[in-house]
This record gives C-alpha cells, structure tokens and sequence, in this order.
C-alpha cells in the first residue's frame, strides 16, 4: 500500500503524515499496480563464497521512486528501462518489497 | 524551490585571511578535536591571531555531535556565535557563507571554521554518518558507495558516459597529488590500473573512491576592511550559496542533475561571475561521478557532456581547467568530510602559495561541497584584491 492525496491525487511513498511540498494532510492509502521501471541499477561486488547482487531504484507506475532488489534473474541482467512486478517475500523472518522482471 | 532574485549577499565585504590543515593521511595518538585544534592554531597564527580573538566559531566533527561546544571549551573561545551545522561534507561552505552574514552584520568580527578527524588511525574505515532508513537498508546498499554508483550508471545510460572517462577523473587527481607534498597517495596511476582496480558497487571500482585518512583543515574569516591586516593577498568571498534537495538516493528527483546546480548559479550570480572566468576549481570529489556531475551543474560543460570535458587531461596538470589541484579526496585527502580542504586548497590558490602545484596568475577560485548522497550542495567562490 502506498498514500495518495487526495485533493492533489499525487501518489507518495515513503508513508508520511503530510504530502511533501504542500502539506496536505488528506492522505489515504491505496493500492499500487505493482508495475514498475527499473530507473538505476548497480551490482554490489562480494567475497566469494557470498554471491553478488543488485541494488535497484524503481519508478513505480504510480509515479513514486523506491530502492529495491530484482529477484529471478542475474544481478548483472538487470538493467535500466527493464520492466517489473512488485511482489512481497518473507527475508529474515520480515516481509519485504522485491521485483521481477515482467 | 523559491528564488527572490534579490539576493543581497555582501560581495567581497568579508575575506578569508588563512587556511591550514594538520595530520594529513595518517595522525597516530591524536583525537579528532587535537587534529583540529593543532589546524585551528596553525591558521590563526598565519593570521598574527591567537584563539582568545575569535568570537565565531564553526565546526563539524564527525564523531562528536555538539562539537561546537566541545572546540570552543579546547581553545579557549568565548563565541558570540557558535554553529554547528550537519550538512555532511558541505557544512563548511555553508559556514562560509552563514560567517559571511554574520560579520557583515557585525554579529562577529574574527570567524573560525574548522574541522578534524582520526578516522583512519582510530577505526581503519569512513566514519560515516549517514543512517539509511527502513526503506532502503534491507536492500544492503553499501554506503554511501551504492548511491553514487546508481547515480553514475544513469549518467552512462543517459549520456553515454565510460568507465574510462570516469578514469581520467581518478588520473588527474592523482596527478595533481603527485605535485603536493601533503599528499597521501602519492604514486603513479595509469589508467590501465584504473580500469583493472577491483570493483565495489558497480559501476564504481576501488579507484573510483576517496581516501580513507585522517586530517584538520582551519580557516579564519575577518571583514574586508582589515583583511590586510591579517595576510597579504588575502581571499574575498565572491558568492556563497547552498541549496538541499534530497537526502535518500532514492528520493533524488534526477540523479544527473544536483543541487549544485541552483547553489552554483545563485554563487555566480552574488559574484557577477561565469564559470569560464574561473581560474582554479576545486570540487568534493567522494567518488569521480561526482567530478563530472558538479563541472556539469556548475557550468563548466554542457549537461551529459562531463565525460568527454575530463577527456585528454583536460582538468589534469597542464590541462585547460585545473580541478582539485592538492589531489582531492581520491588523492590528497579524505578523512570523512572533505569540504573544508576545498576551501582551504581554492583560499592557498588564490593567495598564490601552493608550490608546485600552483596555478599561474589565480584571480577566481571556485570551492564546491557535497554532503549526504548528492544531497546538499554548497558554493563559495573566492577571489583575489583585483576581482573586487
């Protein structure tokens, strides 16, 4: 779930009591699509045996940008202008917001 | 964004009249407020001052969070105005333009800015300050490397940007380095060894990073009108400015484009200068992205175009541009908030007393600071007695 205002109909993320800029405090929490672009990308390098992976900031369809991770594929097929698909998995006993590529 | 137009900055009306550092690279047995403190005393004696004149202070110690207090009490100032600001590696060019006001007010009369770290002798690494949020640190994003490894990969799928450009950025520091005694990596770098340097977050390799060292730098600032007395070409603040426009890498609006670019031209502006009659810059150069991306927004080159500018030595001894003439923070020094060392370099240029390294006939000098992940950005621009 993500907030939108409701005067502005501007979608927010990180959840906030107030939309940056204006200050409107008329938020509700909607669901997003899910679908996003992939903005940036970097592989972060590792100590064999741990395996390398990907760091990625994904514009959300809803207009939002957030850090996530890309899972299914290499890290280094991961690339700018990819499409993806939300989903949410269990890590360290946490839920927690990945993607995978469309 | 707001921007009045009326900027009333008081051009050239308050000087910087010293600059020194202390313990660059590597100071055992020291504390980070000794390392400061022994910067702090070398720059007020070059200024025939002692600490008991100083009657605004300003300091940011990475690993002392009211180090404002803690400095003054060292040294024995009594401060009319203390600030303390935590604005990372930009706090000190925002001194610079909060000690401008302020003496230009008569809200002080001998400001000390100054700055001190041990990071390398006390815990081997970055003493970084940066805290990643709930919304960012599951995803292990190294820090703050990660950030600007994202921020140069949009600047090589957007411009075309090459590994080996970014490269002629980590060459030239060295090669300035090289000229600087006070140095710490002082070896030859080809840019073969660039490009076979271990990756860290890619597109950034291990020499695409700053130094992890220890070190102070101290600068006094007094009015113009007894600037002479204190130093013999001493160096007037033209501009300063700073703008914020994020603090997460993932809350940056366009991750080629920085703040420095609204700081920049309101600094322009407030000095009625353009980028083309600076003579020196000096940038803070975390990683070399950050080189191409502040000669960009500062308007040294077109947008996108800062790979090709850095081409062919251009901003290397010798070069059309000397940038980060001491060796920077890939080079000369890093010791977890460079920004004062830029200010202390572009002060030393334009009182013409850098050695070898100095460039021939400095009037401008241009000092940049980034703090956070690009996040805040700050300008001063310095000139000598004939740019007034």
């Amino acid at each position: 779930m993500i907030q939108r205002s409701r005067a502005t109909g501007r979608y927010i993320f990180y959840p906030r009591v107030a939309e940056p800029g204006t200050g409107s405090t008329d938020l509700e929490w909607v669901e997003p699509s899910g679908s996003g672009t992939i903005y940036s990308v970097t592989v972060v390098r590792q100590k064999p045996p741990a395996a390398d992976y990907n760091v990625v900031l994904v514009d959300l369809a809803e207009g939002p940008r957030l850090m996530s991770r890309v899972d299914g594929v290499g890290p280094k097929s991961v690339h700018i202008g990819m499409a993806v698909k939300a989903r949410v998995i269990r890590e360290n006993d946490a839920p927690l917001l990945v993607f995978e590529p469309v | 964004m707001s921007d009045s137009g009326e900027d009333a900055f008081p051009r050239g009306k308050t000087a910087i009249v010293s600059a020194a550092t202390f313990g660059m690279g590597e100071a055992p047995g020291f504390t980070s407020k000794d390392l400061a403190a022994h910067a702090c005393i070398a720059a007020l004696r070059q200024a025939n001052l002692r600490p008991e004149d100083v009657d605004a202070l300003f300091v940011c110690l990475s690993d002392d969070m009211l180090s404002g207090m803690t400095v003054a009490e060292y040294l024995g100032i009594r401060p009319r105005l203390t600030d303390n600001n935590r604005t990372g590696g930009s706090s000190f060019l925002i001194h610079v333009m909060l000690a401008a006001l302020a003496l230009e007010s008569k809200q002080c009369d001998v400001a000390l800015i100054a700055y001190g770290s041990n990071q390398r002798t006390a815990t081997g690494k970055l003493v970084n300050l940066i805290r990643s949020s709930p919304y960012e640190a599951p995803y292990r994003a190294l820090s703050p490397i990660s950030a600007y490894a994202l921020a140069a990969a949009r600047h090589m799928h957007q411009f075309g940007t090459t590994r080996e450009q970014l490269g002629a950025v980590a060459v030239a520091a060295r090669n300035w380095a090289r000229l600087n005694p006070d140095a710490f990596m002082r070896d030859g770098l080809t840019i073969q060894d660039y490009l076979q340097a271990r990756m860290v977050s890619d597109p950034l390799g291990v020499r695409d990073c700053c130094l992890v060292t220890d070190g102070a730098a101290a600068i006094v600032m007094t009015r113009a009108d007894r600037a002479k007395d204190h130093a013999s070409r001493p160096a007037f603040v033209l501009g300063a400015a700073c703008a914020t426009w994020h603090q997460e890498i993932s809350n940056a609006p366009d991750l080629t484009v920085t703040a420095a670019a609204e700081s920049g031209s309101r600094a322009y502006r407030q000095a009625g200068v353009k980028a083309a009659d600076i003579d020196v810059v000096q940038l803070y150069d975390a990683f070399t992205i950050n080189t191409l991306l502040f000669l960009e927004d500062l308007g040294f080159c077109p947008k996108g175009e800062g790979g090709r500018f850095v081409e062919g030595g251009r901003i290397a001894p010798g070069g059309e541009l000397p940038v980060n003439t001491n060796g920077g923070g890939l080079s000369c020094v890093h010791p977890g908030m460079y920004g004062l060392f830029t200010l202390v370099e572009g002060t030393q240029q334009v009182m013409h007393v850098c050695g070898a390294r100095q460039v021939a006939d400095v009037q401008l000098a241009l000092c940049h600071g980034n703090g956070g992940v690009l996040s805040s950005q700050a300008t001063v621009i310095l000139g000598s007695e004939a740019t007034l």
